[in-house]
């Protein structure tokens, strides 16, 4: 019910964009919209990025009818690994590329922030951790809810499996990687989800666009996670959203126009009604 | 006119050959697949540091890739999946066979089939929901998630192969059998014990490794319910089997990562491939009884 109204809202958000290129009518628009491109755009990779990139792929094949629209969601690696091999147009990664990926040919475009939230089920009395607690918490040093000032009962580490991006992103941010006492490594963000809200004592991260009201974001360091908090970096447990393109070889005509189409400020409120925050 | 018949003949048998052939490329295809990409992993990791390496960090710094965690949870889970499922499916299978009116024959056989076409993932989410969370309660455990968990799904998951094949075995027991054993003065009991289930034993067997086979394979119902955390095996400790290890890793790995779990797979293959030659012998044997 809840994503059907999100998506309710980017497509109303992507309607009114339109209009309001339509009324401006600057001369860019006009070539494109005139010129009538034709042809796929491909792209695979992050499953995180699902809901950012459904909404932006609808939008953009409302305004392009032309232009078929595809996502793959198959993980940060495979996207990144398929767009080097040439079997997408934009690879989606939830990771910053490694200076290795740069080396091998390939460019990073910051789309939009994604901050990680850290839920607990909503009977858990704690609201606030520091990030130094959270990093505590996942290394085993912290075992116990009534140390970070909850009931009496041990801590459930919920986690992601080895590769995936919002691990990593985890990790990385909390300077616990390779660390991590996971109780369960679950295969996607709902799965996370789903734990922590049929467990009193469970603690999971997950991307905060996908986060649904059975379970409870926590506060770190007193700042809850939210699209300003994000956007101004007072959040700290945050990754970016990239779109991977191959440095040398150019975009087909689609591909292009919707990478242009992604990265102008005029989709700013689709990503706001997906969750994350635009870098453009 | 002969002529003509006989070039019909022979483009058919030639269509059919080519269909039956199909399956076997794609089977050779598979293994060559699975040798070809898992041995390299395995050459590079080391056969007993693969095997029998107790901890399996696939992404760390400095990773290790031991599976004996993973190929120790299989066994421990499909044992005791097999513990659970055996008694239940086997006494059912002789009820059915030999002692059910047909009017209950009928509906129990029915929920059994329906119990078979279940999809795996149903399963899982079921017992994700309402299994996991009981095992918690139950036990006065911090989390469900846990091999027994695992466990019981795939008792369950294995009870119609189980049933379904023992009682196509004991069916197939001679009547002249039992009418003698009852002629002699034993009661139906003793027949059924003494006379039908060990007529229909290697049947009966061969339902037990199809059993195996059915829950060593399992891959997404356990993936739901057993935490997938890489520990050694322990009751009540989230585990990770070698199917789910291999399905949970294979969306983002890369590099050697990506080899070890091609190297997983391998070992299931030959596992499974065991369990097809016991599965064969049981079968041969019971065709030879009868």
């Amino acid at each position: 019910m809840k994503r059907f109204g999100i998506l309710t809202i980017a497509a109303a958000l992507a309607v009114t964009t339109l209009a309001g290129c339509g009324s401006n009518s600057s001369s860019n628009s006009n070539t494109s919209s005139n010129t009538e491109v034709t042809g796929t755009v491909s792209t695979d990779g992050s499953t995180s990025m699902e809901k950012v990139i459904g909404s932006l792929g609808e939008a953009f094949e409302a305004e392009n009818s032309g232009i078929t629209f595809t996502y793959n969601p198959t993980g940060s690696g495979s996207g990144i690994t398929a767009v080097s091999e040439g079997r997408c147009d934009i690879g989606l990664s939830s990771r910053a590329l490694t200076d290795e990926e740069k080396e091998s040919g390939l460019t990073e475009t910051i789309l939009a922030l994604d901050g990680i939230a850290i839920i607990v089920n909503p009977e858990n009395p704690v609201n606030d951790l520091s990030l130094e607690q959270i990093a505590q918490i996942y290394t085993g040093e912290i075992t116990n809810w009534s140390e970070v000032g909850g009931s009496d009962s041990e801590i459930v580490l919920i986690g992601r499996e080895a590769g995936s991006g919002t691990r990593d992103g985890f990790e990385s941010i909390t300077g616990t990687e390779d660390l991590c006492q996971y109780r369960q490594e679950l295969t996607s963000t709902g799965d996370v989800i789903t734990t922590v809200a049929n467990n009193p004592g469970a603690i999971g991260y997950a991307s905060l666009a996908s986060i649904s009201d059975t379970v409870k974001a926590i506060t770190v360091d007193g700042v809850a996670p939210s699209e300003e908090t994000v956007k101004d970096g007072s959040y700290v447990v945050q990754r970016p959203f990239v779109l991977v393109t191959k440095t040398d070889t150019p975009l087909s005509e689609a591909a292009q126009l919707f990478f242009d189409y992604a990265t102008s400020a005029d989709v700013e409120d689709i990503l706001t009604g997906a969750g994350v925050v635009s870098a453009n | 006119m002969k002529n003509k018949k006989h070039l019909t003949e022979t483009i058919i048998h030639g269509i059919f050959l080519i269909l039956g052939l199909l399956t076997v490329g794609c089977v050779l295809l598979i293994t060559i697949y699975l040798v070809i990409s898992g041995i390299p992993a395995i050459r590079e990791i080391g056969l007993i540091d693969f095997l029998f390496g107790k901890t399996w960090a696939s992404t760390a710094s400095e990773p290790s890739f031991g599976i004996l965690p993973f190929l120790l949870t299989s066994i421990y889970g499909t044992a005791g999946a097999i513990l659970l499922g055996v008694p239940v499916g086997f006494f059912t299978a002789v009820y059915l066979a030999k002692v059910a009116n047909p009017k209950v024959k009928s509906i129990v056989s029915s929920a059994i089939s329906l119990l078979a076409s279940i999809p795996s993932v149903v399963y899982g989410l079921v017992g994700m929901l309402i299994l996991v969370p009981g095992i918690r309660e139950v036990f006065s455990l911090p989390d469900g998630a846990s091999l027994l968990a695992a466990i019981i799904v795939l008792a369950i998951m294995v009870l119609p192969s189980i049933i379904n094949v023992s009682l196509t075995a004991l069916e197939a027991v001679p009547k002249e059998y039992e009418d003698a054993s009852l002629a002699l003065g034993a009661t139906p009991t003793e027949t059924y014990f003494r006379v039908s289930v060990p007529a229909a034993k290697s049947g009966i067997a061969a339902a037990i490794v199809l059993g195996v086979g059915r829950a060593i394979g399992e891959a997404m119902a356990v993936i739901m319910v057993s935490g997938n955390a890489p520990n050694m095996p322990s009751l009540f400790e989230s585990v990770r089997f070698l199917t789910t290890a291999v399905a949970s890793e294979m969306a983002y790995s890369s590099g050697l990562q990506r080899q070890a779990l091609f190297s997983i797979a391998l070992v299931l293959f030959f596992f499974i491939m065991l369990i097809n030659a016991v599965l064969n012998f049981f079968l041969k044997k019971s065709k030879e009884e009868h």
